[in-house]
């Protein structure tokens, strides 16, 4: 899993039938102090959250296919966690 | 899930089967601010409707072979949706 901060969404009309009606947001990685890596990643949201939201990014599709409920869901990156806080020990 | 461009079609004159009439994109990877990023790479189209110039999603790994019919097919790379609109509102504070 991987952490992030929501920085926007995207919209498609054409696209894949398991997409309709999921949100697709464009998620920004962030390190161990909360900046930015400047790679991102596009997930579906799993818990509603929304731009500007510190966030957990599942990126397995394993995980990602049973977190939405299908064996075959052509998901691999999932929003699964809202972070409150990130402690670095 | 990524963004990447189409720049170009692949015309392969031979496919393994299941992959017969599936197109075959050139994309551009592109980072979060629609700049090119990364190498080209050629991804499935599963939408049969990405054309060149135009803004889609890519999945990459096992899960693009998730996006086409029949799915299991040896395909790394998959066009998810055409993008209609990349809203980043912090962006468009800046």
């Amino acid at each position: 899993m991987i952490t992030g901060r929501v920085i926007g969404e995207i919209t498609a009309t054409i696209r894949h039938p398991f997409f309709e009606g999921k949100k697709m947001l464009v998620v920004a990685r962030t390190g161990a102090d909360g900046a930015e890596t400047g790679d991102y990643v596009i997930a579906i949201d799993a818990i509603g959250v929304g731009p500007g939201d510190p966030v957990l990014v599942l990126d397995e599709g394993n995980g990602a296919r049973q977190v939405v409920g299908s064996s075959t869901a052509p998901v691999r990156s999932v929003v699964v966690g809202f972070l409150d806080r990130v402690d670095v020990v | 899930m990524l963004l990447g461009r189409v720049i170009g079609r692949v015309v392969p004159c031979v496919v393994t089967p299941g992959l017969e009439g599936v197109p075959m994109l050139l994309l551009q990877p592109l980072g979060k601010d629609g700049a090119p990023k990364g190498k080209t790479l050629v991804a499935a189209d599963p939408t049969r409707m990405a054309g060149e110039g135009e803004l889609v999603a890519y999945e990459g790994g096992r899960e693009a072979a998730l996006l086409l019919d029949p799915w299991f097919v040896p395909v790394d790379h998959a066009v998810i949706g055409i993008v209609d609109a990349l809203h980043l509102p912090a962006k468009e504070r800046a």
